[in-house]
């Protein structure tokens, strides 16, 4: 195996920063998206739907075009830099953070979503049961209800990993594609393309073609019991 | 009923209005795309020909053309990319010219920020400055020209934003991002003058001049409309045009 032959320096430096970029994201998206998921599954507030719409909403710009906006919002003249320049974080984009900030909100539909579903499926006679037993909500969440929702939770976490990976458009417009800090691999690969550079595109396209599937696979064949992709039975 | 019958007459209206003169598909590269759209108006009122565009960056419109893509005119960004198509047979011969010649600025937003020399680059006093990519986009690597022969390619490295075009580099300047950027004069540029900010007006002597060329594909044998066009930007209305946006032309 002659990988550095095939990758230059910089495309290492991408993949190693994409999967940072990544594991980072899907952490801070399941510590986010498990109570948020577990509320709306269960509330009956009437401001289910619009929180519902809210976090759906991303599915339907156009990643630059998401890109732009959240590059005015953050920027000097916009209020989120107001806000963390006021907090003294700076202005996010062109920095690391700002990409893990922007990949919350494009991927948190992908991981809110399929953990709801997985949620409401869940029997509340169980944890009525084990309210009578006398357990608190929150051993009955970390006993009953995490545990059957195992699937779910995968899904939700490669779901939210693999669209982080994939992130294209966002991470040219936040990023600046600066090497080292903000230049994900598939930025590289595209500049690859760019640059009529096919075979080094070829080569890291593969790579990350290769590690989706196992990821992939992993994720299929560790859930053993039967349920589909969204997590229902 | 009545609508049905407007409809039908409306429509045959319009595909016979335009059936006696051609039409032409063109990919052009983003940093001329407004030009042509203004160069378009007057070719198509001239001729009667219809001028179908598509704009993008001259790295992908190569793949594409490679892949079989319908374009019949390709304005690029650069001489490497039209001469490559040529090399390959895919491009009429003898159509290759320079259509126009890029300049590239340093710009920003803020009025009195850019000084008239430059010297700011020097100074480095700001925390990003813009450019387009200068792997792949020939205004990117114009820029990392002037950083290097001014000496201050390393030292502002930690600052360089890239967008992956010009458009992008320019993006990052009017949200405020970067507090300046090399972009294309044409963009910050109209009849005759700046239209906002600040800029340093770099001379041609400061990097190799960004030669833009025309190629016709062979995909456009044979139509009128494509020669047309051809001809068109050669002539004195279009090279005004160009001027009045900052091209230069030979």
């Amino acid at each position: 195996m002659d990988v550095p032959a095939l990758l230059t320096s910089d495309d290492l430096v991408a993949l190693a920063l994409t999967a940072k970029l990544a594991i980072t994201v899907t952490l801070i998206l399941m510590v986010l998206g498990v109570p948020c998921a577990w509320w709306l599954a269960r509330t009956r507030c009437r401001w289910k739907g619009g929180i519902e719409a809210l976090i759906a909403l991303p599915l339907f710009l156009p990643p630059s075009v998401l890109g732009f906006y959240l590059l005015l919002s953050m920027g000097p003249h916009g209020p989120i830099g107001h806000l963390t320049q006021w907090l003294g974080m700076g202005y996010l984009p062109f920095t690391f953070g700002g990409l893990v900030v922007t990949s919350i909100i494009y991927s948190l539909p992908f991981v809110v979503q399929p953990l709801q579903s997985t949620f409401k499926g869940i029997n509340p006679r169980l944890i009525e049961a084990a309210a009578t037993l006398g357990a608190s909500p929150w051993d009955a969440f970390v006993t009953i209800v995490l545990p059957l929702s195992r699937s779910g939770l995968m899904t939700a976490a490669v779901l939210g990993f693999a669209h982080t990976v994939g992130e294209f458009g966002i991470v040219l417009m936040i990023g600046g594609n600066i090497p080292g800090q903000t230049r994900m691999a598939s930025v590289q690969i595209y500049d690859h393309v760019e640059a009529m550079e096919y075979v080094h595109a070829h080569w890291l396209s593969g790579i990350m073609l290769l590690f989706s599937f196992l990821v992939l696979l992993a994720l299929y064949t560790l859930n053993a019991d039967r349920r589909d992709l969204w997590g229902r039975s | 009923m009545r609508h049905l019958v407007f409809w039908v007459l409306f429509f045959s209206f319009i595909k016979t209005g335009t059936a006696h003169a051609g039409s032409v598909q063109v990919a052009v590269a983003a940093n001329f795309a407004g030009a042509l759209d203004l160069i378009g108006k007057d070719f198509e009122q001239e001729t009667g020909h219809r001028l179908v565009m598509a704009s993008g960056a001259t790295g992908k419109f190569y793949a594409q053309i490679k892949s079989g893509a319908p374009f019949e005119v390709f304005l690029s960004a650069d001489t490497a990319t039209p001469r490559k198509l040529e090399e390959e047979g895919l491009v009429v011969p003898g159509s290759r010219f320079t259509y126009a010649i890029g300049r590239l600025v340093l710009w920003s937003s803020k009025p009195n920020y850019v000084d008239r020399e430059g010297k700011i680059l020097t100074g480095g006093n700001f925390d990003h400055l813009s450019m387009a990519n200068p792997k792949t986009a020939p205004y990117g690597a114009a820029a990392m020209e002037i950083l290097k022969k001014r000496g201050v390619d390393a030292a502002l490295a930690p600052k360089l934003v890239q967008g992956e075009n010009i458009a992008q580099a320019h993006q990052f300047v009017v949200s405020g991002n970067a507090q300046l950027g090399f972009v294309a004069l044409s963009q910050v540029y109209k009849n005759g003058q700046l239209t906002s900010g600040s800029a340093w007006f770099i001379p041609d002597t400061e990097y190799q001049p960004i030669r833009q060329d025309v190629v016709m594909l062979r995909t456009a044998e044979g139509n009128p409309a494509a020669t047309a066009l051809l001809a068109y930007l050669k002539s004195p209305a279009a090279l005004n045009v160009m001027a009045s946006l900052g091209y230069r032309h030979e």
